[in-house]
């Protein structure tokens, strides 16, 4: 019965069926959604996201503000300085939210450069095949051997610690797996049958792209995204605590981190609050991915 | 197979290359000189200072006189000590950092291949989700904040262990070295164990377990000489990315520690903008990872028969 009908009648039905059907990204979202991990980091997460962009507009205390009477307190509710003040009497509240403000932007920055260098390096290779694609990948196997962190090193040196700098140099270091993941991806997916499925089946190269190469490649990149951006987060952090990342005033939770380290003795809840935001943080990052990943490709579990 | 080494050694010299140009060049991109000081210099003092370290010749040259330096094994002076060669300041720090690496990574090895085991062998129960949680904190908290938080409990609140530095006239003493072989075994424990428990898993479901079961051998000696053997494959491929994270971490670890290695060194010239120390430890750590890459890569050949050197 479905022989009777003309290739573009035949691809609209395809498109209704599936319009009707319980998408790939519905059944992703109910298997999400069954993950109680996961769905706790994304509330964590949306809670400090709120607090470091918002919080700092509504905190009572600015982070650079300089209370020269408070040096080192306690947490305490005085004064509202609930984690404590700084070895310059800083607010402690205020600036662990202006470093996550600092380190999430990071996160999410340098991990979309690093996503467009590898979805296109990697998209170009798998979609060219051949000697360029062999020519390419060869190109990342070697620089996957390279300590990438210490070219980011020697730009900070030679260049000074620019912020925007920190941004690129760290997305341009992670984004070879991203380029592995979809050039696979695009390989794989070019002979698949269901693409030959929709090719026989008259759906024009637009329809192939939009309803079964995007969809399919998005999984796997989505996935890696959110298990990038910690790792970015914690390039950026290490970069900082050397005193090699984001320079005063500005400030990052590495930077706080390590002027925690130096005065733990003295007043450890300047090395408690940062390294707890930053675990966090971390935490709920590789909740939500792994919770993705086994949402998205359900036969990995 | 010799096909196959010789191979490897031609792509591993010229990424070595392709490091030292790319490290030498950006160098030399620096807007200002690391003798820019906060007051101006007499013209001719500086052209003498350029003149004395070879500044003042064209670059090309300037990189091949390096280049010919380093087949001699001279990575050049200093800019900051001045009494010190770059091959001093590494041979000063490589002792320290080399001991902390290799401890840590036999103590990972050790501990990581055990815990995996363990956790494979005993599936599904408390000990298993014991070892995994482990691992996912050891993955998530870096050690630049282990490090710290264990020097100020150990060290200080509990004062078991001192809390960092070495003893100028003891030099390096266990006590001192607990912690920081601790902090950068760390992550590579977490990371380990969840290698040997996938690899674990799979191979006691194959089939040469069950026969190797099947002809009576008993529980241990199945699992330690048949199954373990095939199960630490993965971890022969990791010793590559494993030497890489050590050696990054190891600049973290001595900074939070105090020890005088290699990696505090490289911080110090970093900030100090000492360009041919930073240099030097860039070209000999990249070579190092890209050397045992490479020795990696050959083992897993030798040890698993299913690899073609193609």
């Amino acid at each position: 019965m479905v022989f009777t009908h003309t290739p573009s009648e035949k691809s609209d039905l395809l498109e209704k069926s599936a319009v009707q059907g319980r998408s790939l990204w519905d059944d992703a979202l109910a298997r999400l959604l069954r993950n109680k991990a996961a769905v706790a980091s994304m509330v964590i997460l949306g809670i400090l996201v709120f607090l470091a962009f918002i919080g700092p507009l509504l905190w009572v205390h600015e982070s650079g503000e300089i209370y020269r009477d408070r040096v080192q307190m306690p947490p305490t509710w005085d004064n509202w300085h609930i984690f404590g003040t700084d070895a310059q009497g800083r607010d402690m509240f205020a600036r662990t939210l202006v470093g996550l403000r600092m380190s999430l932007l990071v996160g999410v920055v340098a991990t979309a450069v690093s996503l467009i260098i590898g979805v296109v390096w990697g998209a170009t290779a798998g979609f060219l095949g051949g000697r360029v694609d062999q020519i390419m990948m060869r190109i990342v196997d070697i620089l996957y051997a390279l300590p990438f962190i210490f070219f980011v090193i020697i730009l900070m040196v030679v260049f000074g610690r620019n912020i925007i700098l920190i941004f690129v140099a760290i997305g341009a270091v992670e984004w070879l797996t991203m380029a592995r993941i979809v050039r696979g991806q695009t390989i794989s997916l070019r002979s698949m049958e269901f693409v030959e499925a929709a090719q026989a089946a008259g759906a024009s190269q637009a329809a192939i792209i939009r309803r079964h190469i995007v969809p399919n490649v998005l999984g796997p990149v989505v996935v890696y995204v959110t298990l990038t951006i910690p790792v970015v987060i914690l390039a950026e952090s290490f970069l900082s605590f050397l005193g090699l990342g984001v320079q005063e005033p500005l400030t990052s939770l590495g930077n706080l981190i390590a002027n925690g380290a130096r005065d733990m003795e003295i007043a450890n809840w300047t090395l408690f609050f940062p390294a707890a935001t930053m675990m966090l943080t971390l935490f709920c990052f590789n909740f939500i991915g792994d919770g993705l990943r086994d949402a998205i490709d359900p036969k990995d579990r | 197979m010799i096909g196959y080494i010789a191979r490897r050694l031609l792509v591993a010299v010229p990424t070595v290359l392709i490091v030292i140009t790319v490290a030498f060049f950006m160098m030399r991109l620096a807007p200002g000189g690391p003798f820019d000081l906060e007051q101006a210099m007499p013209e001719q003092i500086r052209q003498n200072i350029m003149a004395a370290y070879g500044m003042d010749q064209p670059v090309w040259k300037q990189y091949l006189d390096y280049l010919a330096g380093l087949v001699r094994g001279d990575l050049g002076p200093s800019l900051k000590f001045r009494d010190k060669d770059v091959a001093d300041i590494i041979s000063e720090g490589f002792p320290v950092s080399a001991t902390i690496g290799l401890l840590s990574i036999a103590l990972a090895l050790m501990v990581g291949s055990v815990l995996g085991s363990i956790a494979a062998l005993r599936q599904n129960t408390s000990a298993d989700f014991g070892v995994v949680g482990f691992a996912t904190i050891g993955i998530v908290i870096p050690p630049f904040v282990v490090g710290p938080v264990l020097s100020l409990v150990v060290g200080i609140y509990l004062g078991w262990l001192p809390s960092g530095g070495l003893d100028p006239r003891l030099g390096m003493t266990v006590d001192r070295l607990i912690l920081p072989v601790a902090t950068l075994a760390l992550p590579q424990i977490a990371i380990i164990s969840r290698l040997m428990r996938a690899s674990m898993i799979e191979v006691i479901r194959s089939n040469y377990i069950r026969t190797a079961r099947a002809k009576g051998l008993s529980g241990p000696a199945v699992i330690v000489r048949h199954a373990m053997r095939s199960a630490i494959l993965p971890l022969v491929s990791y010793i590559g990315p494993a030497a890489a994270a050590l050696l990054t971490g190891s600049i973290v670890i001595e900074q939070v520690f105090s020890l005088p290695g290699i990696g505090r060194q490289f911080v110090f010239a970093a900030l100090q903008r000492d360009y041919t120390v930073v240099m030097g430890v860039v070209i000999l750590y990249a070579s190092l990872i890209i050397m045992l890459n490479l020795i990696a890569d050959l083992l897993y050949a030798a040890l698993n028969p299913k690899v073609k050197y193609d």
